[in-house]
Protein backbone atom coordinates (compact mmCIF):
# COMPACT_ATOMS: atom_id res chain seq x y z
CA UNK A 1 0.00 0.00 0.00
CA UNK A 2 1.26 3.97 -0.39
CA UNK A 3 -0.30 5.80 2.20
CA UNK A 4 0.49 9.39 2.23
CA UNK A 5 3.40 8.40 4.87
CA UNK A 6 5.56 6.16 2.33
CA UNK A 7 6.52 7.93 -1.48
CA UNK A 8 8.08 6.17 -4.31
CA UNK A 9 10.74 8.41 -5.09
CA UNK A 10 10.39 9.40 -8.86
CA UNK A 11 7.04 8.04 -9.21
CA UNK A 12 4.82 10.48 -6.82
CA UNK A 13 6.74 13.16 -7.57
CA UNK A 14 5.77 12.87 -11.29
CA UNK A 15 2.03 12.21 -10.54
CA UNK A 16 2.96 16.16 -8.67
CA UNK A 17 3.86 17.23 -11.57
CA UNK A 18 1.80 15.87 -13.48
CA UNK A 19 -0.83 17.70 -10.93
CA UNK A 20 0.53 20.69 -11.71
CA UNK A 21 0.23 19.42 -15.75
CA UNK A 22 4.00 19.71 -15.97
CA UNK A 23 3.96 15.94 -17.15
CA UNK A 24 7.85 14.53 -18.33
CA UNK A 25 9.69 12.26 -19.78
CA UNK A 26 13.20 10.88 -19.36
CA UNK A 27 15.14 11.28 -22.45
CA UNK A 28 18.13 10.05 -23.26
CA UNK A 29 21.07 11.95 -25.84
CA UNK A 30 20.05 9.52 -28.34
CA UNK A 31 16.30 10.64 -28.51
CA UNK A 32 14.96 7.75 -26.23
CA UNK A 33 11.79 8.02 -24.29
CA UNK A 34 11.10 6.13 -20.75
CA UNK A 35 9.15 6.84 -17.74
CA UNK A 36 10.94 7.50 -14.26
CA UNK A 37 12.52 5.85 -11.83
CA UNK A 38 15.02 5.19 -13.87
CA UNK A 39 19.18 6.08 -14.26
CA UNK A 40 19.33 3.93 -17.34
CA UNK A 41 18.05 4.51 -20.90
CA UNK A 42 16.58 0.82 -21.40
CA UNK A 43 16.93 1.58 -25.37
CA UNK A 44 20.34 1.96 -25.14
CA UNK A 45 22.25 2.00 -21.75
CA UNK A 46 22.93 6.11 -21.40
CA UNK A 47 22.96 7.14 -18.22
CA UNK A 48 22.71 10.88 -19.25
CA UNK A 49 18.83 11.40 -18.93
CA UNK A 50 17.29 14.60 -18.60
CA UNK A 51 13.69 15.49 -17.88
CA UNK A 52 11.52 16.88 -20.79
CA UNK A 53 7.93 18.00 -20.79
CA UNK A 54 5.05 15.70 -22.21
CA UNK A 55 3.49 16.72 -25.56
CA UNK A 56 -0.34 18.56 -23.55
CA UNK A 57 -3.08 15.81 -25.26
CA UNK A 58 -2.03 12.10 -26.25
CA UNK A 59 -4.12 9.30 -28.71
CA UNK A 60 -5.34 6.01 -27.10
CA UNK A 61 -3.90 3.31 -28.84
CA UNK A 62 -5.83 0.43 -27.05
CA UNK A 63 -8.57 0.67 -23.68
CA UNK A 64 -10.79 -2.26 -22.37
CA UNK A 65 -13.30 -1.87 -19.37
CA UNK A 66 -13.02 -4.00 -16.43
CA UNK A 67 -15.19 -5.08 -14.46
CA UNK A 68 -13.69 -7.67 -11.97
CA UNK A 69 -11.16 -5.37 -10.47
CA UNK A 70 -8.23 -5.79 -7.62
CA UNK A 71 -9.44 -5.28 -4.02
CA UNK A 72 -7.77 -1.84 -4.43
CA UNK A 73 -10.84 -0.51 -7.03
CA UNK A 74 -13.57 -2.31 -5.91
CA UNK A 75 -15.52 0.70 -5.50
CA UNK A 76 -14.36 2.19 -8.73
CA UNK A 77 -15.14 -0.87 -11.00
CA UNK A 78 -16.72 -0.83 -13.86
CA UNK A 79 -14.22 1.76 -15.51
CA UNK A 80 -11.92 1.62 -18.52
CA UNK A 81 -8.20 1.77 -18.45
CA UNK A 82 -6.28 2.94 -21.76
CA UNK A 83 -2.63 2.88 -23.11
CA UNK A 84 -2.29 6.17 -24.44
CA UNK A 85 0.91 7.75 -26.20
CA UNK A 86 2.25 11.07 -25.47
CA UNK A 87 4.58 11.56 -27.65
CA UNK A 88 7.95 9.12 -27.40
CA UNK A 89 6.02 7.43 -24.62
CA UNK A 90 3.17 5.72 -23.70
CA UNK A 91 1.71 5.61 -20.38
CA UNK A 92 -1.32 2.92 -18.93
CA UNK A 93 -4.15 4.98 -16.93
CA UNK A 94 -7.38 5.29 -16.13
CA UNK A 95 -10.24 7.30 -18.27
CA UNK A 96 -12.11 9.63 -16.86
CA UNK A 97 -14.63 12.23 -17.24
CA UNK A 98 -16.69 9.68 -19.87
CA UNK A 99 -18.44 6.46 -20.11
CA UNK A 100 -16.21 3.77 -20.06
CA UNK A 101 -18.16 2.74 -22.98
CA UNK A 102 -17.74 5.68 -24.84
CA UNK A 103 -13.98 5.36 -24.71
CA UNK A 104 -12.28 4.47 -28.37
CA UNK A 105 -8.89 3.93 -29.66
CA UNK A 106 -8.15 7.20 -31.01
CA UNK A 107 -9.57 9.35 -28.36
CA UNK A 108 -7.59 12.58 -27.79
CA UNK A 109 -6.80 12.64 -24.10
CA UNK A 110 -4.69 14.75 -21.46
CA UNK A 111 -3.17 13.19 -18.17
CA UNK A 112 -5.63 14.18 -15.22
CA UNK A 113 -4.14 13.15 -12.09
CA UNK A 114 -7.20 11.33 -10.09
CA UNK A 115 -8.35 9.31 -6.98
CA UNK A 116 -9.19 5.55 -6.51
CA UNK A 117 -12.96 5.65 -4.71
CA UNK A 118 -12.02 2.36 -3.14
CA UNK A 119 -8.63 3.67 -1.28
CA UNK A 120 -8.34 7.19 -1.59
CA UNK A 121 -5.08 6.50 -3.69
CA UNK A 122 -3.86 9.13 -6.09
CA UNK A 123 -4.55 7.44 -9.78
CA UNK A 124 -3.08 8.54 -12.96
CA UNK A 125 -5.45 8.92 -15.49
CA UNK A 126 -6.49 10.78 -18.47
CA UNK A 127 -9.96 12.46 -19.69
CA UNK A 128 -10.97 13.79 -23.06
CA UNK A 129 -9.67 16.72 -24.31
CA UNK B 1 26.86 -32.57 -25.20
CA UNK B 2 24.56 -35.10 -23.67
CA UNK B 3 20.63 -35.10 -25.01
CA UNK B 4 17.92 -34.67 -22.05
CA UNK B 5 15.94 -37.53 -21.49
CA UNK B 6 12.14 -37.21 -19.58
CA UNK B 7 12.28 -40.11 -17.50
CA UNK B 8 8.83 -39.68 -15.66
CA UNK B 9 6.28 -36.87 -15.21
CA UNK B 10 3.73 -36.27 -12.88
CA UNK B 11 0.67 -34.25 -12.16
CA UNK B 12 -1.87 -33.22 -9.49
CA UNK B 13 -5.54 -32.79 -10.53
CA UNK B 14 -5.50 -29.29 -11.21
CA UNK B 15 -8.79 -27.36 -9.36
CA UNK B 16 -10.14 -26.17 -6.58
CA UNK B 17 -8.56 -27.34 -3.75
CA UNK B 18 -8.02 -24.55 -1.24
CA UNK B 19 -6.93 -26.47 1.94
CA UNK B 20 -4.08 -28.14 0.51
CA UNK B 21 -0.97 -27.16 1.16
CA UNK B 22 1.58 -26.51 -1.74
CA UNK B 23 4.14 -28.86 -0.31
CA UNK B 24 1.41 -31.61 -0.55
CA UNK B 25 0.49 -30.73 -4.01
CA UNK B 26 4.00 -31.11 -5.08
CA UNK B 27 4.55 -34.08 -2.54
CA UNK B 28 2.03 -35.70 -5.09
CA UNK B 29 3.18 -34.81 -8.22
CA UNK B 30 7.03 -35.73 -7.34
CA UNK B 31 5.63 -39.34 -6.30
CA UNK B 32 3.83 -40.01 -9.54
CA UNK B 33 6.98 -38.48 -11.47
CA UNK B 34 9.18 -40.89 -9.50
CA UNK B 35 7.66 -43.91 -10.21
CA UNK B 36 7.13 -42.98 -13.69
CA UNK B 37 10.46 -42.45 -14.11
CA UNK B 38 12.28 -45.97 -12.79
CA UNK B 39 14.54 -42.83 -11.36
CA UNK B 40 15.45 -43.26 -7.36
CA UNK B 41 15.67 -40.15 -5.74
CA UNK B 42 19.03 -40.70 -4.16
CA UNK B 43 20.28 -40.37 -7.72
CA UNK B 44 18.69 -36.66 -7.66
CA UNK B 45 21.31 -34.02 -8.21
CA UNK B 46 19.36 -30.63 -7.66
CA UNK B 47 15.30 -29.95 -7.87
CA UNK B 48 14.66 -26.59 -9.44
CA UNK B 49 11.46 -25.19 -8.51
CA UNK B 50 9.05 -22.76 -10.53
CA UNK B 51 6.38 -20.71 -7.77
CA UNK B 52 5.00 -17.14 -8.01
CA UNK B 53 3.00 -16.25 -5.30
CA UNK B 54 3.78 -18.26 -2.06
CA UNK B 55 4.50 -15.37 -0.15
CA UNK B 56 1.22 -14.26 -0.82
CA UNK B 57 -0.77 -17.50 -0.12
CA UNK B 58 0.99 -19.16 2.09
CA UNK B 59 2.94 -16.62 3.98
CA UNK B 60 6.40 -18.75 2.55
CA UNK B 61 9.82 -17.89 0.88
CA UNK B 62 12.49 -20.10 0.49
CA UNK B 63 10.41 -22.72 -0.84
CA UNK B 64 13.66 -24.66 -2.82
CA UNK B 65 14.49 -26.54 0.90
CA UNK B 66 10.87 -26.99 1.67
CA UNK B 67 10.25 -28.89 -1.67
CA UNK B 68 13.32 -31.24 -2.10
CA UNK B 69 12.11 -32.33 1.59
CA UNK B 70 8.58 -32.49 0.65
CA UNK B 71 10.00 -34.55 -2.69
CA UNK B 72 11.99 -36.94 -0.42
CA UNK B 73 15.24 -35.58 -2.23
CA UNK B 74 18.49 -34.81 -0.18
CA UNK B 75 20.21 -32.25 -3.02
CA UNK B 76 20.15 -28.27 -3.45
CA UNK B 77 17.52 -26.95 -4.68
CA UNK B 78 16.48 -23.45 -5.70
CA UNK B 79 12.92 -21.76 -6.85
CA UNK B 80 12.42 -20.03 -9.78
CA UNK B 81 10.18 -16.94 -9.93
CA UNK B 82 9.32 -15.93 -13.50
CA UNK B 83 5.34 -15.28 -13.06
CA UNK B 84 3.67 -17.63 -15.03
CA UNK B 85 6.78 -18.42 -16.55
CA UNK B 86 8.34 -19.73 -13.64
CA UNK B 87 8.31 -23.80 -14.10
CA UNK B 88 9.27 -22.79 -17.68
CA UNK B 89 12.38 -21.36 -17.03
CA UNK B 90 13.33 -24.21 -14.33
CA UNK B 91 13.01 -26.44 -16.82
CA UNK B 92 15.42 -24.54 -19.09
CA UNK B 93 18.05 -24.46 -16.33
CA UNK B 94 17.44 -28.35 -15.51
CA UNK B 95 18.38 -28.94 -19.29
CA UNK B 96 21.34 -27.18 -19.60
CA UNK B 97 22.41 -28.34 -16.36
CA UNK B 98 22.35 -31.99 -17.68
CA UNK B 99 23.71 -30.64 -20.98
CA UNK B 100 26.93 -29.21 -19.61
CA UNK B 101 27.48 -32.72 -17.46
CA UNK B 102 27.13 -30.74 -14.43
CA UNK B 103 24.10 -33.24 -13.22
CA UNK B 104 22.92 -36.38 -14.80
CA UNK B 105 19.43 -36.29 -12.46
CA UNK B 106 17.36 -32.99 -11.65
CA UNK B 107 14.06 -32.56 -10.76
CA UNK B 108 12.28 -29.48 -12.26
CA UNK B 109 8.57 -28.79 -11.41
CA UNK B 110 6.18 -26.68 -9.36
CA UNK B 111 3.30 -25.66 -7.77
CA UNK B 112 1.19 -23.24 -7.18
CA UNK B 113 -2.21 -22.56 -4.14
CA UNK B 114 -4.27 -20.40 -5.13
CA UNK B 115 -7.77 -20.56 -4.43
CA UNK B 116 -7.30 -20.41 -0.85
CA UNK B 117 -6.82 -16.40 -2.03
CA UNK B 118 -10.67 -15.97 -3.22
CA UNK B 119 -11.07 -14.20 -6.60
CA UNK B 120 -10.09 -10.93 -5.25
CA UNK B 121 -6.96 -11.68 -3.48
CA UNK B 122 -6.19 -14.24 -6.54
CA UNK B 123 -7.19 -11.12 -9.27
CA UNK B 124 -4.61 -8.63 -6.71
CA UNK B 125 -1.95 -11.54 -6.18
CA UNK B 126 -1.36 -12.05 -10.62
CA UNK B 127 -1.59 -8.56 -10.61
CA UNK B 128 1.96 -8.28 -9.45
CA UNK B 129 3.55 -10.14 -12.66
CA UNK B 130 2.80 -6.31 -13.98
CA UNK B 131 4.23 -3.23 -13.19
CA UNK B 132 3.27 -2.03 -9.76
CA UNK B 133 4.29 1.75 -10.29
CA UNK B 134 2.99 2.18 -13.76
CA UNK B 135 0.01 -0.20 -14.53
CA UNK B 136 -1.34 -1.67 -11.50
CA UNK B 137 -1.65 1.77 -9.44
CA UNK B 138 -3.77 2.97 -12.38
CA UNK B 139 -5.95 -0.15 -11.81
CA UNK B 140 -5.01 -3.00 -14.61
CA UNK B 141 -5.66 -6.59 -13.37
CA UNK B 142 -4.36 -9.33 -15.88
CA UNK B 143 -7.34 -9.94 -17.66
CA UNK B 144 -7.23 -6.40 -18.05
CA UNK B 145 -3.86 -6.32 -19.61
CA UNK B 146 -4.56 -9.26 -22.14
CA UNK B 147 -8.17 -7.05 -22.78
CA UNK B 148 -5.36 -4.75 -23.90
CA UNK B 149 -3.66 -6.58 -26.34
CA UNK B 150 -6.74 -8.36 -27.53
CA UNK B 151 -8.37 -4.91 -28.47
CA UNK B 152 -4.90 -3.60 -30.06
CA UNK B 153 -4.80 -6.77 -31.94
CA UNK B 154 -8.76 -6.26 -33.28
CA UNK B 155 -7.71 -2.59 -34.52
CA UNK B 156 -4.73 -3.58 -35.82
CA UNK B 157 -5.32 -7.22 -37.48
CA UNK B 158 -9.21 -7.63 -37.30
CA UNK B 159 -11.54 -10.52 -35.95
CA UNK B 160 -13.92 -10.44 -33.17
CA UNK B 161 -15.21 -11.84 -29.94
CA UNK B 162 -16.61 -14.81 -31.64
CA UNK B 163 -13.15 -16.33 -33.17
CA UNK B 164 -11.73 -16.30 -29.67
CA UNK B 165 -14.72 -18.25 -28.11
CA UNK B 166 -13.72 -20.67 -30.58
CA UNK B 167 -10.37 -21.16 -28.88
CA UNK B 168 -12.04 -21.62 -25.77
CA UNK B 169 -14.83 -24.04 -27.15
CA UNK B 170 -11.66 -26.14 -28.38
CA UNK B 171 -9.56 -26.10 -25.52
CA UNK B 172 -13.10 -27.29 -23.38
CA UNK B 173 -13.61 -30.00 -25.71
CA UNK B 174 -10.13 -31.43 -25.71
CA UNK B 175 -9.89 -31.21 -21.96
CA UNK B 176 -12.78 -33.53 -22.04
CA UNK B 177 -10.59 -36.78 -21.09
CA UNK B 178 -8.10 -35.53 -19.54
CA UNK B 179 -8.70 -36.86 -15.82
CA UNK B 180 -6.37 -34.07 -14.55
CA UNK B 181 -8.13 -31.25 -15.50
CA UNK B 182 -10.13 -28.61 -13.98
CA UNK B 183 -13.02 -28.18 -16.45
CA UNK B 184 -13.87 -31.68 -17.92
CA UNK B 185 -16.85 -29.92 -19.60
CA UNK B 186 -18.19 -28.75 -22.85
CA UNK B 187 -18.96 -25.33 -23.75
CA UNK B 188 -20.61 -23.46 -26.81
CA UNK B 189 -20.06 -20.78 -28.56
CA UNK B 190 -22.76 -18.49 -26.96
CA UNK B 191 -21.62 -19.73 -23.42
CA UNK B 192 -18.53 -17.48 -24.25
CA UNK B 193 -19.94 -14.83 -26.08
CA UNK B 194 -22.60 -14.53 -22.78
CA UNK B 195 -20.49 -14.89 -19.93
CA UNK B 196 -20.28 -12.26 -17.52
CA UNK B 197 -17.43 -9.35 -18.81
CA UNK B 198 -14.34 -9.37 -16.89
CA UNK B 199 -12.53 -7.04 -18.74
CA UNK B 200 -13.75 -5.92 -22.10
CA UNK B 201 -13.79 -7.73 -25.03
CA UNK B 202 -12.83 -10.62 -22.80
CA UNK B 203 -15.41 -12.35 -20.69
CA UNK B 204 -15.37 -15.24 -17.96
CA UNK B 205 -14.67 -18.01 -20.30
CA UNK B 206 -11.79 -16.14 -22.18
CA UNK B 207 -10.06 -16.29 -18.78
CA UNK B 208 -8.03 -19.21 -17.33
CA UNK B 209 -9.57 -20.63 -14.01
CA UNK B 210 -7.60 -19.98 -10.36
CA UNK B 211 -6.34 -23.33 -9.43
CA UNK B 212 -4.00 -25.44 -7.33
CA UNK B 213 -1.70 -27.66 -8.65
CA UNK B 214 1.40 -29.28 -9.44
CA UNK B 215 4.12 -30.78 -11.77
CA UNK B 216 6.99 -32.61 -11.72
CA UNK B 217 9.63 -34.03 -14.37
CA UNK B 218 12.20 -36.18 -14.00
CA UNK B 219 14.91 -35.44 -16.21
CA UNK B 220 18.21 -37.20 -16.89
CA UNK B 221 20.40 -37.45 -18.91
CA UNK B 222 20.68 -39.85 -22.11
CA UNK B 223 23.90 -41.52 -20.62
CA UNK B 224 22.05 -42.32 -17.42
CA UNK B 225 19.00 -43.11 -18.63
CA UNK B 226 20.77 -45.68 -20.84
CA UNK B 227 23.36 -46.88 -17.69
CA UNK B 228 19.49 -47.69 -16.35
CA UNK B 229 17.41 -49.09 -18.68
CA UNK B 230 15.06 -46.09 -18.47
CA UNK B 231 11.98 -46.35 -20.19
CA UNK B 232 12.34 -42.81 -21.56
CA UNK B 233 11.89 -42.53 -25.25
CA UNK B 234 11.00 -38.30 -25.27
CA UNK B 235 14.03 -35.77 -25.43
CA UNK B 236 13.94 -32.26 -24.45
CA UNK B 237 15.93 -30.93 -27.61
CA UNK B 238 15.25 -27.53 -27.79
CA UNK B 239 15.46 -24.30 -25.40
CA UNK B 240 14.93 -20.71 -25.66
CA UNK B 241 14.60 -18.14 -23.29
CA UNK B 242 12.91 -14.36 -24.53
CA UNK B 243 12.77 -11.09 -22.41
CA UNK B 244 11.10 -7.70 -23.16
CA UNK B 245 10.00 -4.97 -21.54
CA UNK B 246 8.22 -5.16 -17.78
CA UNK B 247 5.09 -2.84 -18.79
CA UNK B 248 2.76 -3.47 -21.67
CA UNK B 249 2.70 0.11 -22.73
CA UNK B 250 6.88 0.41 -23.11
CA UNK B 251 6.73 -2.77 -25.96
CA UNK B 252 7.23 -2.24 -29.27
CA UNK B 253 3.73 -3.60 -29.99
CA UNK B 254 0.38 -3.63 -28.52
CA UNK B 255 -0.51 -7.13 -30.15
CA UNK B 256 2.66 -8.99 -30.80
CA UNK B 257 4.86 -11.16 -28.23
CA UNK B 258 8.34 -10.41 -29.35
CA UNK B 259 9.77 -12.04 -26.10
CA UNK B 260 8.12 -15.36 -27.48
CA UNK B 261 9.06 -15.41 -30.46
CA UNK B 262 13.34 -14.89 -29.40
CA UNK B 263 12.35 -17.90 -27.49
CA UNK B 264 10.85 -19.74 -30.13
CA UNK B 265 13.44 -19.14 -32.79
CA UNK B 266 15.97 -19.95 -30.51
CA UNK B 267 14.59 -23.12 -28.94
CA UNK B 268 13.77 -24.55 -33.09
CA UNK B 269 17.43 -23.64 -34.11
CA UNK B 270 18.96 -25.33 -30.99
CA UNK B 271 16.33 -28.41 -31.56
CA UNK B 272 17.36 -28.36 -35.47
CA UNK B 273 13.82 -27.61 -36.52
CA UNK B 274 11.83 -25.77 -38.18
CA UNK B 275 8.21 -24.29 -37.46
CA UNK B 276 6.43 -26.80 -40.69
CA UNK B 277 8.28 -29.78 -37.80
CA UNK B 278 6.14 -28.83 -35.47
CA UNK B 279 3.19 -31.51 -35.39
CA UNK B 280 1.37 -29.85 -32.37
CA UNK B 281 2.11 -27.46 -29.52
CA UNK B 282 0.76 -26.77 -25.31
CA UNK B 283 0.69 -23.19 -25.49
CA UNK B 284 -0.01 -20.66 -22.71
CA UNK B 285 -3.71 -19.20 -23.61
CA UNK B 286 -4.22 -18.07 -19.84
CA UNK B 287 -6.65 -16.13 -21.59
CA UNK B 288 -8.13 -16.76 -25.53
CA UNK B 289 -6.21 -14.07 -26.82
CA UNK B 290 -3.03 -15.43 -25.21
CA UNK B 291 -3.30 -18.36 -28.10
CA UNK B 292 -3.08 -16.16 -30.92
CA UNK B 293 -0.54 -14.49 -29.89
CA UNK B 294 1.68 -17.59 -28.79
CA UNK B 295 0.58 -19.55 -32.25
CA UNK B 296 1.49 -16.50 -33.94
CA UNK B 297 5.56 -15.79 -32.16
CA UNK B 298 5.99 -19.41 -32.35
CA UNK B 299 5.79 -18.96 -36.11
CA UNK B 300 2.73 -21.52 -36.77
CA UNK B 301 0.54 -18.99 -38.32
CA UNK B 302 1.42 -16.00 -39.74
CA UNK B 303 0.23 -12.71 -37.81
CA UNK B 304 -2.80 -11.60 -38.38
CA UNK B 305 -3.94 -15.62 -39.27
CA UNK B 306 -3.75 -17.00 -35.53
CA UNK B 307 -7.41 -15.26 -34.68
CA UNK B 308 -9.24 -17.39 -36.88
CA UNK B 309 -7.45 -20.93 -36.73
CA UNK B 310 -9.42 -22.47 -34.32
CA UNK B 311 -12.63 -21.19 -35.72
CA UNK B 312 -11.32 -22.45 -39.28
CA UNK B 313 -10.85 -26.23 -37.81
CA UNK B 314 -6.86 -25.59 -38.10
CA UNK B 315 -5.80 -26.03 -34.23
CA UNK B 316 -8.91 -28.51 -33.12
CA UNK B 317 -7.42 -32.09 -32.30
CA UNK B 318 -8.21 -33.32 -35.52
CA UNK B 319 -6.93 -30.11 -37.25
CA UNK B 320 -3.32 -29.43 -39.10
CA UNK B 321 -1.73 -28.56 -35.99
CA UNK B 322 -3.51 -29.16 -32.87
CA UNK B 323 -3.07 -27.00 -29.96
CA UNK B 324 -3.57 -27.19 -26.47
CA UNK B 325 -4.75 -30.67 -26.93
CA UNK B 326 -4.45 -31.15 -23.02
CA UNK B 327 -7.43 -28.55 -22.50
CA UNK B 328 -4.89 -25.57 -22.27
CA UNK B 329 -4.47 -23.33 -19.42
CA UNK B 330 -8.14 -22.43 -20.16
CA UNK B 331 -9.63 -25.79 -19.22
CA UNK B 332 -6.60 -27.68 -17.95
CA UNK B 333 -6.25 -25.02 -15.31
CA UNK B 334 -3.50 -22.42 -14.45
CA UNK B 335 -1.54 -23.66 -10.85
CA UNK B 336 1.10 -20.31 -12.16
CA UNK B 337 3.95 -22.35 -10.74
CA UNK B 338 2.99 -25.89 -12.14
CA UNK B 339 2.20 -24.68 -15.85
CA UNK B 340 5.62 -24.23 -17.56
CA UNK B 341 6.39 -27.94 -16.19
CA UNK B 342 2.93 -29.37 -16.44
CA UNK B 343 3.13 -28.84 -20.60
CA UNK B 344 6.30 -30.60 -20.43
CA UNK B 345 4.47 -33.31 -18.96
CA UNK B 346 1.50 -33.34 -21.36
CA UNK B 347 3.78 -33.26 -24.75
CA UNK B 348 5.80 -36.45 -23.25
CA UNK B 349 2.70 -38.26 -22.47
CA UNK B 350 1.51 -37.45 -25.70
CA UNK B 351 4.59 -38.55 -27.89
CA UNK B 352 4.63 -41.23 -25.83
CA UNK B 353 1.15 -42.00 -26.37
CA UNK B 354 0.32 -42.32 -22.71
CA UNK B 355 -2.06 -39.10 -22.88
CA UNK B 356 -6.14 -39.60 -23.47
CA UNK B 357 -5.58 -37.71 -26.71
CA UNK B 358 -2.59 -38.99 -28.18
CA UNK B 359 -4.66 -40.66 -30.97
CA UNK B 360 -4.95 -37.28 -32.22
CA UNK B 361 -1.30 -37.10 -32.83
CA UNK B 362 -0.72 -40.81 -33.60
CA UNK B 363 2.86 -40.79 -35.26
CA UNK B 364 4.02 -37.34 -34.16
CA UNK B 365 7.82 -36.90 -33.58
CA UNK B 366 7.93 -32.92 -32.69
CA UNK B 367 6.32 -31.25 -29.70
CA UNK B 368 6.54 -27.74 -28.40
CA UNK B 369 5.28 -26.20 -25.01
CA UNK B 370 5.45 -22.50 -24.77
CA UNK B 371 5.48 -20.78 -21.45
CA UNK B 372 4.74 -17.10 -20.53
CA UNK B 373 5.73 -14.62 -18.17
CA UNK B 374 3.20 -11.32 -17.89
CA UNK B 375 1.95 -9.68 -20.50
CA UNK B 376 4.85 -11.69 -22.02
CA UNK B 377 7.83 -10.05 -20.86
CA UNK B 378 9.06 -13.80 -20.24
CA UNK B 379 8.70 -16.68 -22.33
CA UNK B 380 10.48 -19.79 -22.45
CA UNK B 381 9.76 -22.18 -25.47
CA UNK B 382 11.03 -25.97 -25.32
CA UNK B 383 11.07 -28.79 -28.38
CA UNK B 384 10.49 -32.43 -27.50
CA UNK B 385 11.17 -35.42 -30.06
CA UNK B 386 10.91 -38.85 -29.82
CA UNK B 387 14.50 -39.83 -29.82
CA UNK B 388 13.96 -43.58 -29.98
Amino acid sequence: MNDSETRDAGFDEWLDAAEEDRAYYLACPNDHGSLPPRRVCPDCGATELEDLELPDSGEIKTFTVTHVPTPAFEEDAPYATAVARFGPVRITGQVVGIDPEDVETGLEVEIEVTVSETTGERVLGFSPV
Amino acid sequence: MSDVRVAGVGLTPFGNAPKRTSRDLFAEASITAFEDSGVSRDDVDALLYGNFMGELSEHQGHHGPLMAEAAGVRAPATRYESACASSGTAVRDAVMRIRNGEDDVILVGGAERMTNLGTAGATEALAIAADDLWEVRAGMTFPGAYALMAQAYFDEYGGEHEDLAHIAVKNHENALNNEKAQYQSAIEVSDVLEAPQVSSPLGLYDSCPISDGAAAVVLTSEEYAEEHGLEAPVSISGTGQGGDRMALHDREYLARSPAAREAGEEAYADAGVDPADVDFAEVHDCFTIAEVLAIESLDLFPIGEGISAARDGRTTADGETPINLSGGLKAKGHPVGATGASQIAEVTKLLSGKHPNSEFVEGATTGVAHNAGGTVASATVHVLEVSE
